[in-house]
């Protein structure tokens, strides 16, 4: 670290932002040294992504201003930003997975894709322990690998500030330490790194100074490696985070749904085959799917909620009903919801109102139309009890979907299936990226809907959450589905090995 | 060097504004045209705007102008906000008049109460088969439906002048390619006497009425615009891209064959080679002046037709050539989707390293 009399290498002063109806930033400060790893934490409303686009140019703020060494700094537009030497790694990649690496680093610096360009890269990524081969195409990439396209793309730049926003919430624990590593690295040679996060361990064991958000202010500044995860939660959420509790269900009961050798296509170049897939949900469980992200999760959720057709019949099982050659809307009347990954697009339509996309997937199981008519007034109620009872935070039902932090939208989606009361509900990722706060009231309520007798399967990249909730667990590996075994008789590290391809454990039944 | 930037938070307001300032930007580039053509502004001001609505026979022209623009653009606009890019309503319309020119022609002898409404159901098959074969090879073999739909705009255009040319034409008619005049029984009731307002001006504005009820109060309405934002939303929740397609292709294809039998059976009365001015066309640039949305574009009928008629009265008092009146439209257009793309992006001059985001 270098020596904290120089002065921060960037100050924000006082940053007020705000919206109709809700202040996103109240008078927020923060300062971050040259050399410093400072983690920026807070649940999901907090304020933290409109932090970081007032610093990355992307928002002006009401009041308020930020310093670059000591300087007033004009950040009109991400350009701007980049000039002064700040770099952002976003949660979403914008990356073309038809062409290479070295391609579509090469678009976004707006230079050719030339052999000097192929040597910096090299360079960059064996300096900084970013393993990457220039020439291969995009979509042949694990999402650990795409991620660091994006790393080197902002490394090329030789920023002096470097913003990463939820970096591990897609990565591998092998990936993750070897990402630490890089930032340590970076951190060593000056370069300020801003880390936006709501996992506490790593925070705790990456990050020098923790800013911590609640409700758009500050509410403290911890040396995170002094506190307890426990103490960060209590700090970001207000109260003590009451841990998500195991209830080993005694007894299960009929079979609701099951897959009996599923088989589907790959329909383009960049997805996956499904072959061969069986399993079986029965009512008052919650079976697990654990998985490292692209092998085959999104390909199995349209199978499963019907968005692809599926021959022949006999695949997909229902409540004793072959549904294979249902459409979506017949699985979804019959009891099967679904929760897609994606958020934005595929579970939402992002430019439409909170009421509009309660009734999106809601108008099969609900009474949501009037004479023929859409009844608006049911629909409003319908997304207000979604609100309610997940604590969704946002401006009322006429709120776009795109308005909502990532988090809230996600209570919001998987809030909407639960509500309908479903027999069998599958969800893909339903904590990613969501607070613990968040996580923790989707997993209660996942938790009380199995209470209730209904079935679900849960298909997921985090191994915690997979471990901490599920009866029985497996894998699902470049198509293939791995046996499936009861949780608590297993560890992490196995699962890891059926997530690696390992169909089957030795010596466990 | 200059270049496009996205806007972070593209503004509500302006998206509305839109049309008002591509309108006003028309004038404006208009005036400057007549100026240079040497044309005194407030005598084109007048000539254009004034004139033709100046009397009860020019409002009703208006209305007889606006009638297929507003029932077309209204239909399209559903398409249109479900992604499904119809570009062909102009052969739509025009196999519409043939379909039900041919029944007028055919009971040319009848006098009877029947033959209208035979011949307004034959106009929406009509439009309606034209429009399934581009629904069919869209569904089938995902062939892109703004090539073929326009395509088979020039195919319906050259089966009319070859039906107008040989088996249609007027017996009577000294060769001159156009068919009989139709019988009383078969054109449209006016609404108002002495003028040619014909009864399809009550039913456009039903049309658009309709559409928008359709549009925002019905599932099949939702299912539209959830297809047209986010596919894949549409097809998680189990609303069927194929049905979609077919639906907005067939429903233009209806409204638009209707709108061709209206111009045979009323203003016209007859089949020539040319039933249409480009309303097809047109209604496209009224959908978007309208917002994509069927009330708006009530309002761009209009003014789209007041460009019409302007046109006219231009080239009488003032010797303007009749483009004028596609310039007028063009322009419109060309300001509108400037003014679309400056709401989403602003100019930055400039050399600048620019990256992706």
């Amino acid at each position: 670290m270098l020596n904290p009399a120089d002065g921060p290498l960037v100050s924000m002063r006082g940053i007020t932002k705000a919206y109709p109806g809700v202040i996103a930033n109240d008078a927020v400060s923060l300062d971050l040294q040259a050399g410093e790893i400072h983690a920026l934490l807070g649940e999901n409303g907090a304020g933290k992504s409109t932090l970081v686009k007032v610093l990355y140019g992307l928002l002006q703020p009401d009041t308020g201003e930020v310093l670059w060494r000591g300087e007033h700094a004009k950040l009109r537009s991400p350009s701007d930003a980049r000039n002064l030497g700040i770099a952002m790694v976003f949660q979403h990649f914008s990356l073309f997975e038809s062409l290479t690496v070295v391609e579509n680093i090469a678009l976004g610096m707006a230079v050719s894709a030339n052999d000097s360009l192929r040597t910096r890269i090299r360079e960059v990524s064996s300096r900084y322990g970013l393993p990457l081969d220039p020439d291969r195409d995009v979509f042949s990439l694990s999402v650990g690998e795409r991620q660091r396209i994006e790393i080197v793309r902002c490394l090329l730049q030789e920023p002096q500030l470097l913003i990463m926003d939820e970096p591990t919430s897609v990565l591998t624990p092998q990936e993750v330490s070897e990402l630490f590593v890089t930032l340590k690295r970076l951190a060593s040679e000056g370069v300020g790194i801003l880390y936006i996060s709501h996992k506490l361990d790593e925070i705790r064991e990456l990050c020098d100074v923790a800013t911590i958000l609640r409700g758009g202010k500050n509410v403290a500044t911890a040396l995170p490696k002094q506190e307890s995860a426990a103490s960060l939660a209590a700090l970001m959420i207000g109260e003590d985070v009451q841990p998500v509790v195991r209830v080993d269900n005694p007894k299960t009961g009929d079979p609701l749904f099951a897959l009996n050798k599923l088989d589907v296509p790959a329909k383009t170049r960049q997805s996956l085959a499904l072959q061969d897939l069986s399993l079986v949900v029965h009512a008052g469980e919650i079976v697990g799917i654990a998985g490292v992200a692209g092998n085959g999760q999104d390909e199995l959720l349209s199978a499963i909620a019907g968005e692809v057709p599926v021959q022949p019949d006999e695949m997909i099982w229902l409540k004793g009903e072959s549904v294979a050659g249902w459409t979506a809307g017949q699985r979804r009347s019959f009891g099967l919801c679904a929760v897609p990954e994606e958020r934005l697009g595929h579970a939402a339509v992002p430019s439409m109102s909170l009421a509009e996309n309660a009734l999106l997937t809601g108008f099969h199981r609900q009474p949501l139309q009037r004479a023929g008519l859409i009844a608006m007034s049911r629909c409003k109620r319908s997304a207000n009890q979604i609100i309610d009872t997940f604590s969704v935070q946002c401006h009322g039902t006429g709120s776009a979907a795109s308005s909502l932090s990532g988090g809230n939208l996600q209570k919001f989606v998987v809030g909407r299936e639960i509500l309908q009361s479903p027999d069998v509900l599958v969800v893909s990722q339903p904590t990613w990226g969501v607070d613990a706060g968040a996580a923790a009231a989707i997993h209660k309520a996942l938790q009380s809907l199995v209470k209730e007798g209904a079935a679900v399967l849960l298909i997921s990249q985090d191994l915690d959450e997979l471990m901490a909730i599920t009866d029985r667990i497996g894998a699902l590996c470049a198509g293939r589905l791995s046996n499936f075994y009861s949780t608590p008789s297993i560890d992490a590290q196995q699962v890891g090995q059926l997530m690696g391809g390992k169909t089957a454990l030795d010596g466990v039944a | 060097m200059i270049h496009l930037q996205r806007r972070a938070n593209p503004s509500k307001l302006m998206g509305y504004l839109a049309p008002v300032i591509a309108l006003a930007m028309t004038l404006l580039a208009g005036f400057l045209l007549f100026a240079l053509l040497g044309v005194p502004v407030g005598e084109a001001f007048r000539a254009y705007f004034i004139d033709p609505i100046s009397d009860s026979y020019g409002l009703a022209e208006l209305g007889v102008k606006a009638a297929p623009l507003i029932m077309i653009a209204a239909a399209l606009s559903l398409g249109f906000r479900a992604g499904v890019w119809n570009i062909g309503a102009e052969g739509q319309l025009i196999l519409g008049g043939i379909c039900g020119g041919a029944v007028a022609l055919y009971f040319y002898e009848v006098e009877s109460a029947f033959v209208l409404p035979l011949m307004c159901l034959a106009g929406v098959i009509g439009g309606m088969a034209w429009a399934a074969i581009p629904a069919l090879l869209r569904t089938t073999v995902n062939a892109n439906e703004i090539l073929t739909s326009l395509m088979l705009t020039y195919v319906a255009s050259l089966l009319l002048s070859f039906l107008v040319h040989g088996p249609m034409r007027d017996p009577d008619g000294f060769n001159f390619p156009e068919s009989r005049l139709f019988h009383d029984a078969a054109t449209l009731p006016l609404v108002l006497p002495g003028t040619r307002l014909h009864i399809g001006a009550p039913i456009a504005i039903f049309i658009a009425l309709a559409a928008w009820i359709l549009l925002s109060r019905t599932l099949l309405g939702f299912a539209l615009r959830v297809n047209g934002n986010a596919p894949r939303a549409a097809r998680h929740t189990g609303f069927s891209q194929a049905k979609l397609v077919w639906f907005s292709l067939l429903f233009t294809g209806a409204v638009a064959g209707l709108a061709g039998l209206f111009e045979v059976a009323g203003p016209i009365g007859q089949l020539n080679p040319v039933i249409s001015p480009g309303y097809g066309f047109t209604a496209i640039i009224v959908a978007f002046l309208g917002r994509l949305h069927p009330i708006g574009v009530i309002f761009a009928g209009l003014i789209m037709a007041l460009s019409y008629l302007g046109g006219e009265t231009a080239q009488i008092t003032l010797n303007m050539p009749l483009a004028v009146t596609g310039v007028f439209q063009g322009m419109l257009l060309f300001f509108l989707l400037a003014a679309d793309v400056l709401i989403h992006y602003r100019v930055v001059f400039g050399r600048e390293r620019h990256y992706v985001r």
